[in-house]
This record gives C-alpha cells, sequence and structure tokens, in this order.
C-alpha cells in the first residue's frame, strides 16, 4: 500500500442473541476512495456501520483509524476523529429549523448566526444549496438528505458513512449527489457507500466489499465487475429475474379515481389534489414519486381506512365505494398491503396464524361468529409455503419474523384471497433480492391471471421492471399515465419533480426549472 | 452515573405466567414484614391472615361467595381491557344493577314465585348496562376519555344508591334506618350448601367466566377486540368497527357488574343498603390484570383477591389490624404485578456513559 489507510477493520465481529451480524470482518479504505459495501438487507451492513460510528461496540475485533488502533465509544467520539454518517432514515425535528436541527448535532459553534453563515457557505462550495432559516417540514425528502449531508460535512469529516442515500431521490437528484461525493472524494475524504444498487455502485464507487450472512464474501473494483457477478458474490447465486410477459388480457376497468380531493389528516401532510386514474383487469400500474408527496393519503383513501366525502370519487369494479369502509371493499374483491408492516398490516403479539384472520377471515374462517382455527393454520401454512416465507412454524410471533419475510407473509395473504384489486404500497422496501423477486413475481402472476394490481413504490427500476402504466405523484397531484415502454428514467424523473402536463410545477421556464429543482431535489 | 432502561429484545414467555405468581409472593413477604413492623408474631399473622378464614367448610363457602362478583367482574371488564379500553367504572355498575334488581325485589315483595329472581337478574344487567353505556356514548361520539367518566359515575352511582334508600326505597318500618325492606325468600338466591351461605350466584358466575372465555378466546369478535387492544391501526386496516367494540368493551363490564350487584343483594345481604360493595368493582380491575385478561386466570386471582378480603377481615377481628389492611395488600399485589410486567420487557442498566443527544 502507498499510504496509510483511513481506516482498517481488523476481525470485526458482532453477535447478537440470536444472529451473528458480523463475523470477523476485514476491510481497509485508503484516503479519497469511495468505497461500496454491498450486501442484501440483513447482510450486517448496518452492524458494521454503527460499530464505526460507536454506536454499537464490536465483541471483537479492531477498527484502525489513520493507522491507529481505537476504541470507538460513541458517536460524539467518531465524530471528533472525523467520522460523519449519513443516515437511512433521517433524525430531523420537523417544527426546527434547517440551522437549529443542525446545531442540536453540534459540538461546537458559537451562535446561530454564524452557523447559518457556515451552513450557506459550505452549502454553497458543494453545490448543495439550502436555505439555513427553513423549517423541516417545508423541505422535500431530497432536501432533508442535504441537511444531513451537510450537517456532516460542517465537520469536515474524513470519512463519511452514506447509508442507501438513493432511496429517496430521483435520478437527477441522484447524479447531482454524485458529484458532491466525487468533489469530497478529490478533496480526500473517504466515502463509504451503502447500498444494494448495483449499477450505482459500479458508476461511483472504487472499490467494494461484499458482504453476505454477516462475512465478507469478496472485494472487487466495481468497474472491473459486471452486474451479474456483483449479484452472485452479494446473494450466492445468479440474480434472478422476474418473468413478465405482456398482458394477454385487456380487463374492465377495477380501479376508477375521479377528481380525488382529501386533505390530510397530519398536520405535515400532502393534500391530495383532483386525483383521477384508472387500473383496468390484467395490469400493473405503478405510482412513483418521491415519498411524502401524497402517497400515504392516497392509499389511506384507496384502502377506506380514510373515508371520503364523495363516494363516486373512487369505484371499484364500476361501484361507488368512496363510503365504504375497507371491509366492505374487501368483501369487493380488494386486497392491500400498506407500507407499515407492523402495527399495520400485521398485529404485533399475535401468531402467523391468528394475523391471517385480520383479513383472510372472510374465506370461511368464521362460522356462527366462532373462529375456525383450523382454516386459519392451514392458510397459514400456504402462505409459507407458497411464498418460502422463513420461519418457525406458523404459531411463531409474527415479531419474529425479519422484515422481508413479513413482507413476504402480508403479500402471501393478500394475494392468495385472489383479489381482483390489489394494492400494495413499496413491496420490497428493505427486503433483500431474493424475497424482493418472489414479491415481485407473484404480483405480475396476478396480473397474468386477469387481476388489476396497482403499485406505489420509490424504487423507479422495480415499477420498470414490473408495471405495464405509470403514473406520477407530485405535491398531491397525479400526472397522466404513460406506459412504460414509451417512456425512460430521466422522464418519470422530471415528472417526480412535478413537471408533468397538468403538474404543480408545469409552465416553468428553463431557469426557473433549475430553480425547481434545487426545491425538490 | 445514570439508571438505563432499555427494551429486552426478547421478552421471556415463561415469565409472563410466571409474573403474577412472583407478585403473590412478593406481596406476602412485604404483607409478613408490615405485621412485624406493627408488632405482630408474622407466623400468627400469616396464619390469621390466610389459613383460619378457610379452614373450615363455612370458610370455603365465603371465599366463593367474595369470589363470584370478583370473577364475574373481572372477565367483563377483562372484555374491553383486552381492546384497551379501559372501565374503571365497575363499583357504579355494580350499584346501578343492585338498584335495578332490589327496586324489582321491592315491588314484589308480597308475591313469590320463580319469576323474581330471573327479572332481578335481567334488571341488574339492563342496569349496569345503561349505565355504562353513558361512557360508551361520550366516547364514541365525543371521544371523551372513558376512564374518567366511569371513574366519576362511580361517585354519581354510589350516591344514587345511597340517596334511594334514605327516600323512595326505605323501608317504612324500619325505624328510619336508610335500607330497604328485607327481601320476600322469592328474592332471596337460595343457599346450596347446608351451614354455609353459600348460594346459587356462585353458578352464575362461573356460567360468566365460560362465556367470557368462550368469547375472548373463540369468537371472531373477540379477536377483534384483542387486535384493537393490540393495535388500533391494524384494526383500521382491517375495518373492524371500533365504535362497535367500544360499545361492546363498556357494556359488557357493566352487564357483569350489574349481575354481580343482584347477587349481592339477593345473596349474603338480602335487601338494599347505602353501600352493597367493599370495593369489588376497584378490586375486580386487579383481579383481571392478575389473571393475565384471560378467564382462567382471572378465576384464579378472583380466589386470591377474595381469600384477601376475608385476611383482612379475620386480622382485624383477631389481631387487632386495622381495616386498611385489606387495601394494603390489595395494592401492593397490583404494584408488584406491574413491575413485574415492566422487568419482562425492559431491564435496567447502570449506565456510565453521558446521555448524548444524537
Amino acid at each position: 500500500m502507498r499510504k496509510t489507510p483511513r481506516l482498517q477493520l481488523k476481525g470485526m465481529t458482532k453477535v447478537y442473541p440470536s444472529v451473528i451480524a458480523n463475523d470477523s470482518i476485514d476491510m481497509s479504505i485508503a484516503p479519497g476512495e469511495i468505497h461500496a459495501v454491498l450486501g442484501e438487507n440483513g447482510a450486517g451492513k448496518s452492524t458494521l456501520m454503527k460499530a464505526i460510528y460507536g454506536v454499537v461496540k464490536p465483541d471483537s475485533g479492531q477498527i484502525i483509524w489513520d493507522g491507529e488502533a481505537v476504541a470507538i465509544q460513541n458517536p460524539a467520539h467518531a465524530r471528533r476523529l472525523g467520522i460523519g454518517m449519513v443516515f437511512q432514515h433521517f433524525s430531523l425535528f420537523e417544527t426546527l429549523t434547517v440551522t437549529e436541527n443542525i446545531a442540536l448535532a453540534m459540538d461546537d459553534y458559537k451562535s446561530m448566526e454564524s452557523l447559518a453563515g457556515r451552513i450557506e457557505e459550505v452549502s454553497e462550495e458543494y453545490g448543495l444549496p439550502l436555505d439555513p432559516g427553513r423549517l423541516i417540514y417545508s423541505l422535500s425528502v431530497g432536501l432533508r438528505q442535504r441537511v444531513e449531508i451537510i450537517r456532516c460535512l460542517l465537520q469536515h469529516p474524513k470519512l463519511l458513512i452514506m447509508d442507501e442515500p438513493t432511496s429517496v431521490l430521483t435520478p437527477q437528484a441522484v447524479r447531482k449527489m454524485f458529484e458532491t461525493l466525487r468533489r469530497l472524494a478529490d478533496e480526500g475524504c473517504s466515502i463509504l457507500y451503502i447500498s444494494h444498487k448495483l449499477d450505482e455502485i459500479m458508476e461511483l464507487c472504487h472499490s467494494a466489499t461484499i458482504i453476505r450472512g454477516g462475512k465478507v464474501t469478496g472485494y472487487a473494483v466495481p468497474a472491473d465487475e459486471t452486474a451479474t457477478s456483483l449479484a452472485r458474490m452479494m446473494i450466492g447465486k445468479e440474480l434472478p429475474v422476474c418473468s413478465r410477459e405482456r398482458p394477454v388480457v385487456d380487463g374492465e376497468r377495477c380501479l376508477e379515481v375521479k377528481n380525488l380531493f382529501k386533505s390530510s389528516a397530519d398536520q405535515f401532510g400532502t393534500d391530495l389534489k383532483s386525483i383521477s386514474f384508472s387500473v383496468r383487469g390484467g395490469e400493473i400500474l405503478g405510482v412513483a414519486g418521491i415519498s411524502g408527496n401524497g402517497q400515504q393519503e392516497l392509499l389511506y383513501a384507496l384502502s377506506g381506512e380514510r373515508l371520503v366525502d364523495e363516494k363516486d370519487c373512487i369505484a371499484i369494479s364500476g361501484e361507488s365505494v368512496g363510503h365504504l369502509k375497507p371491509d366492505e371493499r374487501r368483501n369487493r374483491s380488494l386486497g392491500f398491503v400498506p407500507e407499515e408492516r407492523l402495527g399495520r398490516g400485521a398485529v404485533p403479539g399475535m401468531s402467523l396464524s391468528m394475523n391471517v384472520i385480520l383479513t383472510a377471515h372472510r374465506h370461511g374462517m368464521v362460522a356462527n361468529g366462532l373462529l375456525k382455527f383450523q382454516k386459519a393454520a392451514q392458510f397459514a401454512e400456504k402462505c409459507i409455503s407458497d411464498f418460502t416465507v422463513k420461519c418457525g412454524s406458523k404459531d411463531d410471533p409474527i415479531t419474529s419474523l425479519s422484515g422481508g419475510n413479513m413482507q413476504k407473509f402480508i403479500t402471501a395473504r393478500e394475494i392468495l384471497q385472489s383479489p381482483e384489486l390489489l394494492i400494495v404500497s413499496q413491496p420490497t422496501w428493505g427486503v433483500d433480492i431474493g424475497a424482493a423477486n418472489i414479491i415481485r413475481q407473484s404480483m405480475i402472476d396476478l396480473r397474468n391471471n386477469g387481476s388489476a394490481v396497482l403499485v406505489v413504490s420509490e424504487e423507479l427500476d422495480e415499477l420498470f421492471e414490473i408495471c405495464d402504466r405509470l403514473i406520477v405523484i407530485a405535491e398531491g397531484c397525479v400526472s397522466p399515465s404513460v406506459n412504460v415502454d414509451e417512456t425512460s428514467k430521466e422522464e418519470i424523473g422530471l415528472w417526480m419533480s412535478g413537471m408533468f402536463p397538468g403538474g404543480p410545477a408545469e409552465g416553468t421556464s428553463h431557469e426557473a426549472t433549475s430553480d425547481q429543482e434545487s426545491h425538490v431535489c | 452515573m445514570f439508571v438505563k432502561i432499555e427494551p429486552r429484545s426478547e421478552p421471556s414467555k415463561a415469565m409472563k405466567y410466571l409474573s403474577p405468581l412472583i407478585a403473590a409472593v412478593l406481596m406476602l413477604i412485604s404483607g409478613l414484614i408490615i405485621f412485624s413492623l406493627l408488632g405482630k408474631n408474622p407466623a400468627e399473622a400469616f396464619h390469621a391472615f390466610f389459613v383460619e378464614p378457610v379452614n373450615d367448610l363455612y370458610g370455603i363457602g365465603e371465599l366463593l361467595i367474595k369470589a363470584s362478583p370478583l370473577m364475574l367482574i373481572g372477565t367483563g371488564l377483562a372484555v374491553g381491557f383486552r381492546a384497551s379500553i379501559w372501565n374503571i367504572g365497575a363499583e357504579g355498575q355494580l350499584a346501578v344493577g343492585a338498584i335495578f334488581g332490589g327496586y324489582f325485589a321491592i315491588i314484589f315483595y308480597d308475591y313469590s314465585g320463580l319469576f323474581i329472581l330471573p327479572l332481578m337478574i335481567a334488571a341488574g344487567a339492563v342496569g349496569g348496562m345503561l349505565w355504562a353505556s353513558i361512557p360508551a356514548l361520550l366516547k364514541t361520539v365525543f371521544n371523551a376519555n372513558e376512564i374518567l367518566v366511569t371513574l366519576m359515575l362511580n361517585y354519581v352511582a354510589v350516591l344514587l344508591l345511597a340517596l334511594l334508600v334514605h327516600g323512595p326505597l326505605k323501608d317504612p318500618n324500619g325505624y328510619g334506618f336508610p335500607q330497604s325492606v328485607l327481601f320476600g325468600d322469592s328474592a332471596i338466591l337460595p343457599v346450596l350448601v347446608e351451614g354455609t351461605r353459600l348460594h346459587l350466584g356462585v353458578f352464575l358466575a362461573l356460567g360468566g367466566v365460560i362465556a367470557g372465555w368462550v368469547f375472548l378466546q373463540k369468537s371472531f369478535t373477540g379477536y377483534q377486540m384483542q387486535v384493537a387492544g393490540l393495535a388500533q391501526k391494524a384494526a383500521t386496516y382491517a375495518g373492524f368497527k371500533y365504535k362497535k367494540l367500544i360499545w361492546i368493551g363498556l357494556l359488557s363490564g357493566g352487564l357483569a357488574a350489574g349481575i354481580a350487584g343482584v347477587l349481592e343483594i339477593a345473596g349474603p345481604i338480602g335487601q338494599l343498603l347505602p353501600s352493597v360493595s367493599p370495593g369489588y368493582g376497584y378490586a375486580a380491575i386487579i383481579v383481571a390484570f392478575v389473571g393475565r385478561l384471560h378467564p382462567g386466570g382471572i378465576f384464579l386471582s378472583s380466589l386470591l383477591m377474595a381469600l384477601l378480603y376475608l385476611g383482612g377481615e379475620s386480622g382485624q377481628m383477631n389481631l387487632d389490624l386495622p381495616s386498611a389492611v385489606t387495601g394494603i395488600f390489595q395494592g401492593l399485589l397490583l404494584f408488584y404485578l406491574l413491575a413485574a410486567d415492566f422487568l419482562i420487557h425492559y431491564r435496567m442498566r447502570l449506565d456510565r456513559s453521558r446521555l448524548e443527544v444524537n
């Protein structure tokens, strides 16, 4: 090695009661290197990063920082060493300003005014314009991430850890962030880039450590690899591909939304403004958009968890259902997988078997007001076997499942009821690639059987992989629909910023467009 | 140095069922310490408190008489508690049940027949449910907090009973004492075992526990109540009608308490008095929780709580203990149970590192 590595890990091991999260991991990052940590969900990436940032203490192993062994006590200690971390889920206070939020994490600052000045300075310098006086709730997700990044940059980090940073960004915003990261690397800052998106890693990173099941399965130079070879290292087998043949049938209109207005229940939520679209049997319609643009509100209205004032706004198979509660809509063959799994899609404290009853009770599990536990158990067994849910048994508590397996189980419960209309929110959020493929394939199979499927997702790749048509939601408005074959990720990306015919940012001039982008991305 | 409270990654399953036992043992130990501090011989006190009351057939009968309303009300309350509907008003619902049942005993004083007791019980049930429907209505329409409403209505109900026995329901030949006439034989629950006061009501209470078990463990509505209690969002997601569950949760408590009120006046008391319950409505809350909101557990915990009542009386008579002693034991039991439950889910750890705002 030419120079001392910025960070070296030797034999890092962390054991949790039921799982070995990190098993003797070795890794080395040079100054100015962008290093990918690649692995499926649950592979142990986050645990490793938390150990570096001082959030968890490793059971054994050594962290060598600039050539010296250190024991990182806590995040403040890590920050003093020059380690910054941008978490996947932001920790910002919505009612405070950018400056106030950043001040909370700073160990030293003179005054709010001087801090605001520095924020402006740094944000200009790195091409990440940000108004320090704005309140967090008024910022888009992309801008919130920018706050987190600037919070790190203010401390002149020598190592920046980015945990799945692009999952909330439009393709345009991803470009912009990559520029910033490259620039930081040129200045000598090392970057640990955690992701499972192979194309991003191949484009951005100089080197990669691949982790599977808590162990390092390979080191690679991403530019020299193919997506297939990286995937093989990451999941231990070939990347499974969904088979998506064109829909054969052009079915009836299954879901029709007309002129739906709905104010949000959350004071920082997004109101829905005149939303209209429809889904036919035999097709998958994707709803793209950056989170927080009205997806939650739309799903609550479609599922019936919040009723709408005009019952004709929403129709299932031609029947107005806007005034009907979720169970009555389910009786009209609606299936729904919410993005919150535990506590909404599934009941904590109940077994898998009992969780089946939650929505599948209408399929012969209740007789004379009494439950037929046998039926529920059979249904649970079928969910487990058809979707290869990894669990001890149907009688285990639902909380014993990992996130991906819980998602598989909930999706299985909804799909195995053979709904004519299935609505799925964030189908593969935090789900590993193997499970994600099972879930995606099952939605495609359902479509091929003539059902209508509506998928709301932030992952453009996923939507392009499985959907037939796409619409985009931005600031509570939806775009016209477009066939997947007739559009591109770039176009959808622009639409996600509200720039679509009839969209909130339509007709803005080119100058204004770049300004707009800084607001949205 | 800070004491840090952190959630346990896996709460012990065995402990969930052992914690009522642990709580009972700790209650016993603390009780004996209190006895010693009062200058009583702990062994003697223990005997007087927990053995003497039940060492003969009569005592066993008394135990069951006391346990009956507790298990009945405890089961009724558990239905609501499962759905996180906190009915603290069983004491008042019991009083109103007694008023309704007692009214029919008084107006049919000159009659005899098999219709009187069922009529009284039905009236008591209606009375208890009417009283419980007030918080149910306020909660479903105005989202009023049912804890406060039910609690405050207890005072109203108990004073209403006192008002009635001082006035319209007072025995005209009772020398002005605030009490009703002694009920006729047709309005008194028949005694089951010669030489005891054990009456037919114990079967009614057991029937209630069994009905509660079927409802909570086997029925779809019981399942819905449990879902609503564990995760309200999941209940909304499934489309369960939460307002219906509120009504069921509160009315089942009212129903059970109302019937328990009739069992009291048609059983050991035999007339309406200004006070017809030694706090059964409150004690049943403890019974429900010590019994893990499960009718089987509630049956067992009602026996324990009944023993505390008997022990308290025996302690007053034999050891000159103050009457507050029953309340102390009940409080200790609930306190230790809550503490044990908390420690099942959380552990405490000394933490030397500074609290850090991240």
